[in-house]
């Protein structure tokens, strides 16, 4: 069985050796490992840009394969961050919190050190009572179960609702972008007990590890790589097989997958939760780099922008996927950075701090005008692809979906 | 006398040469140099009493000048002069006696007075015994609003003796109403007292409330056995309750010295800190004193040698609270006239209750009329041609851009608002057909991705507008005639500008209204959106009429954005504040009908004014709810309030 | 035009040292961490323009240590993640002495790490909450007791206000100022109901209710103000809605706290004449520092731009910092925060600013009342009044103290005579 999935799918086994091989290098080439030639700050831009690539990934199960455009996955990643987060601070503030009660004349109470803990942890934004929603960070194991948990969980029954009462297409669209922004309105709260608008910070500092972050900032980027694999894999397992073909199937005519007798519903159910626990573990890895997570990030604005990386790295197929993350993010860090030259024209200098943003914005509108299958096309044109010739544009990115005239019929 | 001699000797003190005529006003601000030139409410008061009281015919004059901050100190001498601006760095100084003009000085040489908000209304309130019959109306007008904003028991002797030589008949109805109020906090009759509040008990004004509330200002107190017959007594309260926890009632007894205080954690734990003795804290290890209940017993140890005082437990509570009797007691001695008040505060209370419904009632038309207009536009482009447009809030801040524009231009605000809006409505139709031929038209068997796309040129089209007019934002300015409100009463009142977006929104559904059912584009528009094979066989030209009616809907969405800068503010991110919640409208409405748009905007506003109305102190807690209703609301009516039936609905 | 100006005051250094080689690489860096672009773009490009025209007065001057200063801007787009980011590429990558930088709470939280873990050097500008002292920061804005309180005050004593109507939007400055407000007003007798709170999301723009219940609470008979913690774009909306109501300033004060010259810029200010504004500096302060720091920056920016209290900030801050560098002879963060105590630099409002062992200044706390010119009049402006950066209004944080000079500590436990932590709490 492996061995044909495998064969079926060789951009598996190309992507897992390019990761591999990548990797590597920057793990030689680190500040952590000696040589320094890559800086820290860039390891971890990097380690993060792998998270975003697994998202992406996420995304695409959800969008290019089964044809829902969740406006909502960066939510679920932002959670990831929220539940990691959670005890990354709790622990942190428990060792600073029981080293200096430790000094006090008088041993202190359990109760004393929790709220010595609340008190560290909320003072900065006005309170100092640990809400309720902190109840198990005291634990790491019960957190990481949370962090695929919580994204799951908002995604079953926030999709079970949804899909339920057969709300599709744009509507779909329009009703995760709103819990998108309800939920980061939610945050945004100081009453949401997660710090409101501060959110969680400090976050790279692991608690009771002494490395050096330019060690920790290689563990990071190592774990990232393999989570981004093992869901590559998966990804790939999953769309190679049968439920692969029926979650297409959904994509390119939902009432014609309905009437051969399968639930539609449950297999769409299946791959929002499980996207949102992809998004989820995505970022719970990437917010410990980063260093803080708040609300802003789950802005609705940023599932867009994941959207818009998956189509221009091109939908429906996985690799696509992660070119798109990966190119369009780092790019994004380059330009707004203020790295790139600017452009003198003589009468006007062209910023790109200014000006990426209104290129990013066109040069979507050209791939969804011109290259609608984005840069993964690039890939057909060099394996001499042709798809066979149906009658008008394709409605979809995939070879196989419904041809424009045939949707009119 | 004694202040005339006073003043004498201060003048002789400081060696001035003045002509100490008697009613000279200079002597008299000297003795208060220091104070005046300080000017602070705490201490000003002997300065204004001295100035009001001089009886110098320019007393008022004076005071009038230095509310209006124009009494300058010179340094030299530390005399006061009225100040008069010359240039930037130059004041033409006048006597204040005299009114001469004395020199012109550098500003450098002089300093002026500034009183701050406090001073000014001390000063007002001196100056109210001059202006109550001043023979100028305004000034006249000026004493009356501060008496109503510093009403004080002095003041209601020359409010009467002025009533009747008030000539003016608004201005004789103020003074009337406000010598009713100040009766009612004043006088010192109580049967007058209570025919005054009977009076006004059904008056809505915040003032009338404002007189009767602190009448009912109540203290709590306690006593031992039974409630004391002689004061007047609001109510009696029951420990345990709601209206006074058995904690609260506690409290009372420690602040009343009638009970030993609670021993708090930190207390206790610093009485145990200051106790160890050889690693034990009355015979307890000082290491095991990780738990309450050890460090309760180290305590009661310490508690038992007499060491510190013994632990309150919960049974002493309970002890010393039913021992007492716990009671509010009006601070107004008569009974006759708290009742009355209270009497009167239930009636208009009722009435105050009505009115903020109705106010909130108007605040939630007012937010419903702006989602509308907002939304109008996608109403069409989404709800009739089924176009995601992303880029819609755009072109609301195109709209309001172009009213900013138009503004620089054109410095009068009614004639450049009147331009604004027809040439925001062609800017925004321009781009919206732009948009239609270069984007749109190759996407519309592609629905998601019309969605991106214009996503890409909302981006696109928020990061130019920053560019050509930065990030900060930019003043669109009402005309005159939009400012202030239209104050029904006290409690409800609504501001023109907001009356004139509902306007506009209904002028807005007119329009819509009008273009579809009555114009041959409407009749196409309709056809094309049906079927768009059989109408191009009909004879229409589908891309024409698309291209229109996008153009159209986009039109309006510039217009709308013209009234949102009015009302708010004109930022690159205006669009982007609207556009979620300009989406929800329409879908929750329904798609595809005008109607359902303005039922959506109807109950998006008033549901979230009624949030905001439960927790008022979380707005953002009243949008977040909001959105979470709405999702769920379309999941049991995902077509929306208004859905369409049969084959209009189409799929 | 800037080029020109360095080169010219390269060339006068060039010359004044007669010949001492002066190789391009020979200079102090100093890192500008202010967002140029997304939604703090339009605060804190002023301040990275502030950094780049005192560095070259500085280098006018002939330097710092015989040696040229070169500014290091870096853009963090707004993004709280991107600031941590940045910092540590400011400090690992370009190796900058100092950082001057942030405006967001926020933000600041999002660097501490980062600043801690390197031992690098960041001068904060901007009013904030308070609650918080780092080793490696000096906070040259107002804590809250250098400007939430003595504002407070001014309405308690001056203005008799008796119910308090706390809006603010809904972040951690607010919050925070608002706790310690409510904490201290409660001090001062004022009833739990006569302290109405209210929280907006960012850019809120839909007042008319939060105004009419404002107006409501005049019910009592108790004089009512306003404290707004309102931030940014906001405020536009909230003193239009102000004004349609018809409140004056005189029935219902409003002081602000993040209203500056800059804000008001956006504003039609001649309704909302009289309302206030408290902080450190306004540009109509009168003094010749002032006059001359206002002349060469509209020469720098043009006519049009206005001058604010984080500026002064900077400018106090980076004088401090050049000067401290002087004296330890060395801009090595350790020698320069040893120096940075004690130091003394001219306000530009009159008076002298103090570094405090807190690592916080002593300034005078100024009120404004709004003109219809968009600049406040100075009504009312205090002594210099120490910063505290553990509030003594709050239960929890009045047993902290903050004293990096002789404690060696940013929170240290008076009662329990401990430090809590060496590192800050972020």
């Amino acid at each position: 069985m492996q061995r044909s999935f495998i064969a079926r799918n060789p951009s598996v086994l190309i992507f897992l050796a390019l990761l591999a091989l990548f990797t590597l290098i920057v793990t030689v080439l680190a500040e952590g490992s000696g040589i320094g030639i890559i800086s820290t700050s860039f390891v971890k831009t990097l380690g993060k840009t792998l998270c975003l690539c697994l998202v992406a990934v996420a995304m695409d199960l959800i969008w290019g394969f089964t044809g829902i455009l969740s406006l909502g996955h960066f939510a679920f990643f932002g959670l990831g961050g929220y539940m990691i987060g959670m005890w990354l601070m709790y622990e942190r503030t428990r060792l600073i919190v029981v080293d200096s009660l430790a000094q006090a004349e008088i041993p202190p109470t359990s109760s004393e050190v929790v709220d010595a803990i609340g008190n560290q942890i909320f003072g900065v934004v006005g309170s100092s009572e640990f809400p309720l929603i902190w109840a198990v960070a005291d634990s790491l194991f019960l957190q990481l179960v949370l962090v695929v948990l919580v994204p799951g969980l908002l995604a079953l029954v926030f999709g079970w609702l949804a899909f339920r009462s057969r709300v599709t297409g744009v509507y779909l669209s329009i009703l995760t972008q709103a819990m998108t922004l309800a939920l980061a309105l939610y945050l945004f709260q100081n009453d949401s007990g997660l710090r409101g608008n501060n959110g969680l910070s400090g976050l790279q500092n692991l608690p009771g590890v002494s490395a050096p972050q330019s060690v920790v900032s290689l563990w990071f980027f190592w774990a990232s790589a393999c989570a981004l694999g093992l869901g590559y894999i998966l990804a790939a397992w999953l769309v190679s097989g049968k439920f692969g073909w029926v979650i297409r199937g959904i994509r390119d005519n939902e009432a014609r997958v309905r009437f051969l007798g399968y639930s539609v519903e449950l297999y769409k159910l299946v791959v929002f939760t499980l996207t949102a626990m992809i998004a989820g573990i995505a970022g719970a890895l990437y917010y410990p780099q980063a260093g803080i997570i708040n609300p802003a990030e789950i802005a609705p604005i940023a599932s867009i922008y994941l959207a818009v990386w998956v189509a221009i790295g091109g939908r429906g197929r996985l690799y696509g996927a992660i070119i798109g993350a990966a190119i369009v993010s780092l790019l994004s860090t380059w330009f707004t950075g203020g790295q790139a030259p600017d452009i003198p024209l003589g009468f006007y200098t062209v910023k790109w701090v200014d000006w990426w943003l209104v290129l990013l914005g066109l040069s979507f509108v050209a791939v969804t005008l011109f290259a609608p299958k984005g840069m993964g096309g690039l890939v057909d044109l060099w394996t001499q692809r042709r798809a066979p010739n149906r009658h008008g544009a394709d409605l979809g990115p995939d070879a196989g979906s419904l041809r424009e005239q045939e949707a009119e019929t | 006398m004694i202040r005339l001699f006073l003043a004498g000797l201060a003048i002789a003190l400081s060696g001035m040469v003045a002509s100490a005529q008697e009613s000279a006003l200079q002597p008299v601000l000297q003795e208060h140099r220091d104070l005046i030139a300080k000017s602070s409410r705490m201490t000003i008061s002997p300065a204004i009493d001295a100035i009001a009281t001089s009886g110098a015919p320019q007393a008022q004059e004076m005071l009038e000048q230095w509310a209006e901050k124009n009494i300058w100190m010179r340094k030299s001498d530390g005399l006061f002069f009225i100040g008069e601006k010359v240039d930037a760095k130059t004041y033409a100084l006048s006597d204040i006696d005299t009114g001469r003009m004395i020199a012109e000085v550098a500003k450098s040489e002089i300093k002026q007075l500034k009183p701050n908000s406090g001073v000014r209304a001390m000063i007002h309130t001196a100056l109210v015994q001059f202006q109550l019959s001043d023979p100028n109306p305004s000034k006249r007008q000026d004493a009356l609003t501060s008496i109503a904003r510093d009403p004080e028991a002095s003041l209601l002797a020359p409010l009467r003796r002025s009533i009747d030589g008030e000539v003016d008949k608004d201005l004789r109805a103020q003074k009337k109403r406000l010598e009713r109020l100040l009766t009612i906090g004043y006088d010192e009759d109580t049967n007058a007292r209570v025919a005054a509040i009977e009076e006004m008990s059904g008056d809505l004004g915040v003032d009338v409330r404002a007189t009767l509330n602190p009448l009912l200002a109540t203290t709590r107190d306690v006593a031992i056995g039974d409630v004391p017959q002689d004061r007047n007594i609001a109510r009696t309260l029951t420990p345990g309750t709601d209206e006074l926890s058995v904690r609260d009632a506690y409290a009372l007894l420690v602040s009343k010295d009638l009970a030993p205080p609670l021993t708090t954690r930190d207390d206790m734990r610093a009485a145990l800190a200051a106790n160890i003795d050889g690693g034990r804290v009355g015979s307890v290890p000082v290491a095991q004193l990780s738990t309450d209940e050890a460090r309760t017993r180290a305590y009661a140890a310490l508690a038992a040698d007499g060491t510190v005082s013994a632990l309150v437990t919960d049974a002493d509570v309970q002890r010393a609270v039913a021992s007492h009797v716990f009671f509010e007691t009006y601070i107004d001695p008569s009974a006759e006239v708290t009742t009355a008040a209270a009497n009167a505060l239930k009636t208009i209370g009722a009435k105050v209750g009505v009115n903020q419904a109705l106010d909130l009632t108007l605040d939630a038309l007012s937010l419903a009329s702006i989602y509308f207009l907002a939304a109008i536009g996608l109403a069409i482009t989404f709800g009739v041609m089924g176009v995601i447009n992303m880029a819609h809030g755009e072109f609301i801040m195109m709209g309001a851009y172009t009213g900013y524009v138009v503004q620089q231009v054109i410095p009068d605000h009614t004639v450049s608002i009147l331009v604004a809006i027809p040439l925001a409505f062609a800017v925004t139709f321009a781009a919206g057909v732009a948009m239609e031929r270069l984007v749109i038209r190759w996407l519309y068997s592609r629905p998601l991705e019309t969605l991106l796309a214009t996503f890409g040129i909302s981006i696109a089209l928020q990061q130019l507008a920053k560019n050509i007019f930065g990030t900060q934002a930019r003043p669109l300015t009402s005309p005159g005639w939009l400012d202030g409100a239209w104050v029904i009463n006290d409690v409800v009142s609504i501001s023109y500008i907001r009356i004139a977006i509902f306007i506009l929104a209904f002028v807005f559904l007119a329009i819509f209204l009008f273009i579809m059912k009555r114009t041959r584009l409407g009749l196409e528009t309709r056809a094309v959106t049906q079927n768009p094979r059989m109408a191009a066989s009909m004879g229409i030209n589908p891309g024409r009429v698309n291209m229109l009616t996008f153009g159209l809907g986009s039109g309006i969405a510039g217009v709308a954005g013209v009234a949102i800068g009015l009302f708010a503010k004109v930022t690159s991110e205006l669009g982007s504040d609207y556009i979620v919640q300009s989406f929800m409208t329409v879908v929750v409405g329904g798609v595809g009908n005008i109607w359902g748009t303005l039922a959506g905007a109807a109950m998006i506003g008033f549901l979230q004014k009624g949030i905001e109305w439960f927790n008022p102190s979380n707005t953002l807690a009243a949008q977040t709810y909001m959105i979470v209703f709405i999702i769920i609301f379309i999941q049991f009516r995902p077509r929306g309030i208004i859905a369409l039936k049969g084959r209009a609905a189409g799929d | 035009m800037n080029f020109l100006k360095s080169t010219l005051a390269g060339s006068v250094v060039f010359a004044s040292l007669a010949g001492a080689a002066l190789a391009a690489d020979d200079t102090i860096k100093v890192g500008v961490l202010h967002s140029l672009s997304g939604t703090m773009a339009i605060s804190e490009t002023t301040l990275k323009d502030t950094m780049l025209m005192l560095i070259d007065q500085q280098n006018a001057k002939g330097g710092l240590l015989g040696k040229q200063l070169e500014a290091v801007v870096v853009d963090p787009a707004s993004d709280w993640p991107l600031f941590a980011e940045k910092a540590r590429e400011l400090l690992t990558v370009h190796e900058v002495d100092v950082i001057f930088g942030n405006w967001t709470s926020v933000s600041r939280k999002s660097v501490l790490p980062v600043i801690e873990e390197l031992n690098g050097l960041l001068f904060y500008p901007v009013q904030y909450e308070g609650e918080e002292s780092s080793k490696n920061v000096f906070y040259t804005g107002a804590a809250p007791n250098q400007q939430a309180i003595p504002a407070t005050d001014y309405f308690l004593d001056e203005l008799g206000v008796k119910k308090f109507a706390l809006l603010g939007t809904d972040y951690v400055y607010p919050r925070t100022t608002n706790n310690i407000l409510e904490s201290y007003l409660k001090g001062k007798g004022i009833a739990d109901d006569d302290i109405f709170v209210n929280y907006t999301p960012f850019g809120h723009s839909d007042w008319s209710k939060i105004v009419a219940d404002v107006v409501a609470l005049g019910a009592d008979g108790k004089k009512v103000g306003v404290i707004s913690t309102i931030n940014g774009d906001a405020n536009i909306g909230f003193y239009k809605e102000l004004a349609a109501a018809g409140v004056s300033a005189d029935d219902i004060p409003v002081i602000a706290f993040s209203v500056g010259e800059e804000e008001l810029a956006g504003l039609d200010t001649s309704n909302l004449v009289g309302h206030l504004a408290a902080w450190n500096y306004f540009q109509s302060a009168e003094s010749d520092a002032n006059a001359e720091f206002v002349e060469t920056w509209k020469a720098t920016m043009g006519e049009d731009r206005v001058t604010n209290d984080p500026m002064e900030a900077h400018y106090i801050g980076f004088n401090m910092w050049v000067n401290a560098a002087t004296a330890a002879g060395s801009t090595e963060v350790d020698a320069v925060r040893a120096e940075m105590y004690g130091q003394e630099y001219p306000n530009l409002t009159g008076g002298t600013a103090v570094m405090l062992p807190n690592h916080h200044l002593a300034k005078p706390v100024l009120i404004g009342e709004i003109q219809d010119d968009g600049q406040f009049d100075i009504i009312s402006q205090t002594s210099e009044v120490p910063g505290d950066a553990w509030t003594d209004f709050l239960p929890e944080s009045a047993v902290l103290k903050s004293d990096w000079k002789e404690l060696g500590c940013g929170m240290y436990n008076t009662e329990t005579k401990t430090c809590v932590q060496t590192l800050s709490n972020y």
